[in-house]
């Protein structure tokens, strides 16, 4: 089995080799920098461009109509959380198990949680239609004397979601701060050492505050791991709560958490596998960790690939003309090449990771992770636009389209999550120093 | 004035050193020792005469709260001060108010994990006597250090520094206390 760290690393070369990625000026930033702010940029102008129209118009912009009254906007919130919830399941799920492959990937697959927590939350507050009455969805004494309903999904999500945004925030934080110490003691210039000192806390590495410390993010790793589970699921149950034929499923919990996983890593994916070219990170970022993810990957894939085939058999075995009805709509409906893609992307091509030679082809990895990622948006699609157009009475039915603001929107979005994923990758040490320090001891002396 | 002293700081190489060394110190009957290290080193607390930290008991108490607190708000809302009949159904559904009670304990427990661990430790803190160290900034990256405060009873400038040297340390430094 590959080592999880390079040769030849001891304390001093891993703090050298991951700060100064940072502080060794901007003369050591890679062009792969630019390009990816100026992609990040671009796509956010994209945004602020559509989130105006918006404004100005109201959600009639977008392609809803009835019954498709939820388009790109659910859709990318889904799309968005489940892609964040790999970087909690690296940062908790595997610090409770003890994988000590998590440690070299754990900050960044953090901050993508983070930043892709901040995409997916636009989506709700762009989709209210009156985004600066949106803190009408958490509860506050008012005038109108009107509180939430507490009974629906759609509420709890408001919960989960802000809870998940909140945690994720202070888990990657209290990660970062001794971090943010060694920054601190090795920054040249004064006003960087201020800087990194402020967000530091003056941390000092005292054993007493170590002992907390550890205390404190077991238990954050400890609270995330259900944490995670319970907002994807009660993201599935925004659907399955309803009594709409192809959302009114049992199975919906279980298939969205391993949906959200299995995209979360795709996404981890193709972010680790640039950056480890570019940044010459090959000696923290092994082949184990790259074939350790795809395998991750492809299990998840399968739970997933399980769940389809499960939804058609519910329909089926439902023996109910409307469940029936929408699975052939969907399989042989309007929207057939979306179902068959969705299918290509998600059911057939991970199956090549059953290969040793796939998972270690870092090329092909990537442009697997990026089929992932096309496909895990296509479920989503194919959730929510198939159960939705052919409503129960034929007068009702219509077809969705998206307009050119849904697909602004969307890449602006994604755009976001580039610009904060490259400032990070500049101002941030991206690999957990004192973390990996731990696999210093594992590190092979060649001479 | 010649500033006061603040500890006696020795110098180690490696883990199992500084480790090593705490152990004796502790033994030989000091009490405010501590350890800096740029990772955690499983044990180090115990090594330094530093009991079980009571910051889980804490934690747990900020969950329960946190789960009063999404009870109650739910109850509150739903039961007392906006009752709804909806077809006929229970005011105080508990079993549908689950999810944000869970939300909530995870919520309160994780900012107190947070705030609590930072407030037993005295962080954030603007600065630290043993900042003064010339070394110290390593502490951080690559060296170990162990510190015999001038506040322990037992603590003798010239005592205590030779029994120091004899742990075998890089180096044994004064600390002032500005």
């Amino acid at each position: 089995m590959d080592p999880v760290i390079g040769p030849n690393q001891d304390y001093k070369t891993v703090s050298d080799k991951i700060s100064d990625i940072i502080l060794g000026g901007w003369s050591q930033v890679p062009v792969f920098w630019y390009v990816g702010l100026f992609a990040g940029l671009t796509l956010l102008g994209g945004l602020g461009h559509g989130v105006f129209w918006l404004f100005m118009n109201g959600v009639g912009v977008w392609g809803l109509n009835i019954p498709v009254g939820w388009g790109f906007a659910i859709i990318n919130f889904v799309w968005w959380i489940g892609i964040g919830h790999a970087g909690t399941l690296i940062s908790a799920i595997l610090l409770l198990f003890r994988q000590d492959w998590r440690t070299s990937i754990n900050r960044f697959a953090e901050a993508m949680t983070l930043f892709a927590v901040a995409s997916a939350g636009l989506f709700p507050l762009l989709h209210v239609g009156r985004p600066w009455l949106a803190f009408w969805l958490m509860p506050y004494p008012n005038t109108m004397n009107v509180w939430p309903q507490f009974r629906s999904p759609l509420v709890w999500d408001v919960f989960a979601v802000s809870t998940y945004a909140t945690v994720s925030a202070l888990f990657w934080f209290t990660g970062l701060i001794p971090d943010l110490a060694t920054m601190r003691d090795k920054a040249k210039k004064t006003w960087v050492k201020k800087a990194y000192g402020i967000f530091a806390l003056g941390w000092r590495g005292s054993a007493k505050h170590w002992e907390r410390y550890e205390i404190a993010y077991l238990v954050l790793g400890g609270l995330s791991t259900p944490l995670v589970l319970s907002v994807h699921t009660v993201v599935s149950f925004d659907f399955a709560v309803s009594v709409i034929p192809g959302w009114h499923a049992t199975l919906f919990p279980p298939y969205f958490v391993a949906g959200a996983i299995y995209s979360g890593f795709a996404m981890v994916l193709t972010l680790a596998i640039p950056v480890r070219h570019f940044y010459k990170l090959g000696d923290f970022i092994t082949m184990r960790h790259i074939d350790n993810m795809a395998k991750v990957m492809l299990a998840t894939g399968l739970i997933v690939f399980y769940g389809y085939m499960m939804e058609v058999f519910f329909g089926w075995y439902s023996g109910n003309p409307y469940e029936w009805f929408m699975i052939k709509n969907r399989m042989f409906g309007p929207y057939m090449p979306y179902y068959w893609a969705l299918i290509f992307c998600n059911g057939l091509v991970p199956q090549t990771l059953w290969f040793r030679s796939v998972r270690r082809n870092i090329p092909l990895l990537f442009a697997i992770s990026i089929v992932v990622n096309i496909g895990m948006w296509l479920e989503r699609f194919v959730i929510v636009v198939t159960s939705l157009h052919r409503d129960f009475l034929p007068s009702s039915w219509d077809m969705y389209y998206p307009t050119i603001w849904d697909w602004i929107i969307y890449l602006g979005s994604i755009g976001q999550f580039l610009l904060l994923f490259f400032l990070f990758l500049r101002f941030v040490p991206m690999i957990a120093m004192f973390e990996v320090k731990h696999l210093v001891p594992l590190s092979e002396r060649k001479g | 004035m010649a500033a006061k002293t603040h500890a006696l700081v020795a110098e180690f190489d490696t883990p199992e050193a500084l480790m090593a060394a705490a152990e004796k110190t502790r033994d030989a009957g000091y009490k405010e020792i501590d350890a800096y290290s740029p990772f955690p080193i499983h044990g180090m607390g115990e090594a330094i005469g530093f009991g079980r930290p009571i910051l889980a008991w804490v934690i747990f108490a900020g969950g329960l709260a946190g789960l009063a607190l999404g009870f109650g708000l739910e109850y509150w809302a739903s039961v007392i001060n906006n009752p709804i009949n909806v077809g006929g159904r229970p005011m105080n559904s508990w079993p549908s108010f689950v999810p944000i009670m869970f939300e909530t304990t995870v919520l309160i427990a994780a900012l107190t994990a947070v705030f609590g661990m930072l407030a037993f430790n005295g962080l954030p803190r603007h600065f630290h006597p043993i900042f003064n160290h010339p070394r110290f900034e390593r502490a951080s990256q690559d060296l170990f250090f162990l510190a015999v405060e001038s506040k322990d009873p037992k603590f003798d400038s010239v005592e205590t520094r030779t029994f120091l040297e004899g742990l075998a340390p890089a180096e044994v430094v004064e600390v002032e206390d500005e």
